[in-house]
């Protein structure tokens, strides 16, 4: 065997050097040094987060373990991406996780965190079912322990009962159209169902696409299958909720594209194009509207996050690079914006247990720096042009309309509707913060290092992601030379 | 009488119904763990039936089946003790009156 090609990965044996360290740091430092234990996570995983951005400027592509893993440079940048997210989870959840009660389980949140954040680097990187199924799973599972972990409050449990069951109900539709895929083309790597499959669709495929679309849907949240998203949303622990609607979202949205098009890109216009539209003009429109009525500021971001979604997918509809690299980017500007707006809630919910809409109204006379931030925030995820949000969403929407077919302009058009739509409840939020002249209920307070240090890097995220156009050039160009296509 | 892929297959696919209508309809979360796990037997049952069928001469499906039992006991046990953290904090395990939280 060759063991050279354990070098190919780097970033998850990084990845997993960093969780021993943590799980060692936990198990046997004494209980007085005990108390560094989130510096040093936050430290360690900060300093693989920048090693992994130096690294992957010379990122090659190539398969190991006789083709079930693939690394190129725009798997190393995703992975980047989703590192940049996590660290500022880790940075935000500070203050949080060494409250009274989760203190003496502060290492197990740590290490549940990295190990899903381990599947979902399998996820990305399979190119083989089964190291794929292991993937989400190692993702979803550990996660629904995370949703459980605010031990003392109700909805906790709610939530994680409710996460765990349509978690396995999911990966079970999902594993049945994997055995229909295997049945069809007698092997489970993704290049080798391409070639069995062929052009030509048969209702099994149909079937097959159906159950997997289906499944990783579940992950996702698109519309019909989003329905465990806001309950989970919302009983989870906040900082999980912002886990859960970036990292976990961003990883199986790059997954799917690339099941998509690597084992079924060859029926794509047979078999799935459209049910790839009526999905995502499901997802925008649902999760909008549904949005409209929220008052729970983190039920609220469960639809805004549903409905993000669906623009995320408008980046496979193209089919090409350019779609890629606009998804990337899409998710890279998604995780600060949303971040953001987890942050300020974060805040929030730590100094007064606060989580209602009608709780922010005149916000700002109070707080002005949270709501400043929360603002930019808002903007950025409705797509108001100075920030980021605007140029993600300009190039998902060009990148789709690139194939030009009457379909897609018709589905740009509604999502493009649907922004403005989306405009109107993100102002509800910006409008009850400035313009509402009740008196706020919220006092002013001084929210932690931690927290200021999370939110000046994700407003900074928010205002040069977009002005800066390098960003986009280079995952462009990384993207061009993915072999995807 | 010649017992090919289809006396295998069928009932796999009537498992796998069983389960979703289980999952569906029972109110007991144990009961709807048992329909989860109809569900993840079928489908290692129609891995295992596809191998030995249709593709004799390798081993892929059945590898997936073994790591696919592997997965699902896995997921039943941290269902089990989710399901054990809602009964301490609900003196009950029935799906109907785990709705504080709805649209």
């Amino acid at each position: 065997m060759d063991y050279s090609q354990f070098l190919l990965m780097k970033q998850e044996i990084a990845l997993l050097v960093v969780f021993l360290l943590v799980f060692l740091y936990d198990t046997f430092a004494p209980k007085k040094a005990l108390g560094a234990l989130s510096g040093i996570t936050c430290a360690l995983f900060g300093i693989y987060t920048i090693a992994g951005f130096c690294t992957c400027v010379t990122g090659v592509s190539d398969t190991a373990f006789a083709g079930m893993y693939a690394t190129s440079p725009i798997i190393a940048m995703i992975k980047n991406v989703l590192n940049v997210g996590v660290l500022i989870v880790l940075i935000q959840s500070v203050k949080w996780v060494n409250n009274d009660s989760t203190v003496v389980r502060r290492g197990e949140f740590y290490e549940l965190l990295l190990v899903t954040l381990f599947g979902m680097y399998l996820m990305i990187s399979a190119r083989h079912f089964l190291l794929f199924v292991i993937g989400l799973e190692s993702a979803s599972l550990p996660l629904a322990a995370m949703v459980a972990f605010d031990k003392k409050r109700y909805e906790s449990h709610e939530a994680s009962i409710k996460y765990i069951l349509t978690a396995v109900f999911s990966s079970a539709i999902f594993m049945m159209g994997l055995s229909f895929v295997y049945g069809l083309s007698g092997s489970l790597y993704f290049s080798e169902i391409y070639g069995a499959i062929g052009s030509v669709s048969s209702p099994m495929i149909i079937c097959a696409l159906a159950f997997v679309i289906a499944g990783v849907g579940f992950k996702l949240s698109l519309v019909p299958f989003h329905l465990w998203t806001a309950d989970v949303y919302q009983g989870a622990p906040t900082p999980v909720t912002s886990y859960l609607s970036v990292i976990s979202k961003g990883s199986a949205a790059f997954a799917f594209l690339v099941i998509l098009v690597q084992c079924f890109g060859a029926v794509y216009e047979d078999a799935w194009e459209w049910m790839l539209y009526a999905l995502i003009i499901l997802t925008i429109t649902i999760g909008n509207l549904f949005a409209i009525r929220q008052r729970n500021m983190k039920r609220f971001l469960a639809f805004s996050s549903v409905s993000q979604a669906g623009y995320i997918m408008l980046g496979i509809v193209g089919m090409n690079a350019m779609g890629l690299a606009a998804m990337v980017y899409y998710i890279l500007v998604y995780v600060f914006s949303n971040l953001a707006a987890f942050g300020v809630i974060q805040a929030i919910e730590n100094n007064t247990g606060k989580v209602d809409m009608d709780d922010y109204r005149g916000l700002s006379k109070t707080n002005p720096k949270l709501s400043f931030a929360m603002m930019l925030a808002m903007f950025s995820l409705a797509g108001i042009p100075p920030f980021a949000g605007f140029f993600s969403k300009f190039f998902i929407f060009t990148a789709a309309i690139n194939q030009g077919s009457i379909a897609i302009y018709v589905l740009v058009l509604i999502a493009l509707i649907n922004t403005i739509i989306s405009l109107y409840y993100y102002l509800l939020v910006v409008k009850a913060m400035y313009i509402s002249d009740e008196p706020s209920t919220i006092e002013r307070f001084k929210s932690s290092c931690t927290d200021r240090v999370g939110l000046i890097i994700t407003v900074a995220g928010i205002i040069f992601l977009g002005i800066v156009s390098v960003v986009y050039n280079h995952i462009l160009t990384l993207a061009e030379r993915s072999g995807l296509f | 009488m010649e017992i090919n892929a289809l006396y295998y297959l069928i009932p796999s696919l009537i498992m796998f119904a069983c389960g979703v209508y289980g999952f569906i309809t029972r109110r007991n979360m144990i009961a709807m763990l048992i329909s989860l796990e109809l569900m993840l037997n079928s489908v290692d049952m129609n891995f295992v039936v596809f191998n030995r069928f249709l593709f004799p001469g390798q081993m892929e499906g059945m590898f997936f089946t073994l790591f696919a039992i592997a997965i699902a006991a896995a997921e039943t046990a941290l269902a089990i003790a989710i399901i054990v953290n809602v009964y301490r904090a609900n003196n009950d395990i029935d799906v109907r009156d785990i709705c504080k939280m709805k649209f």
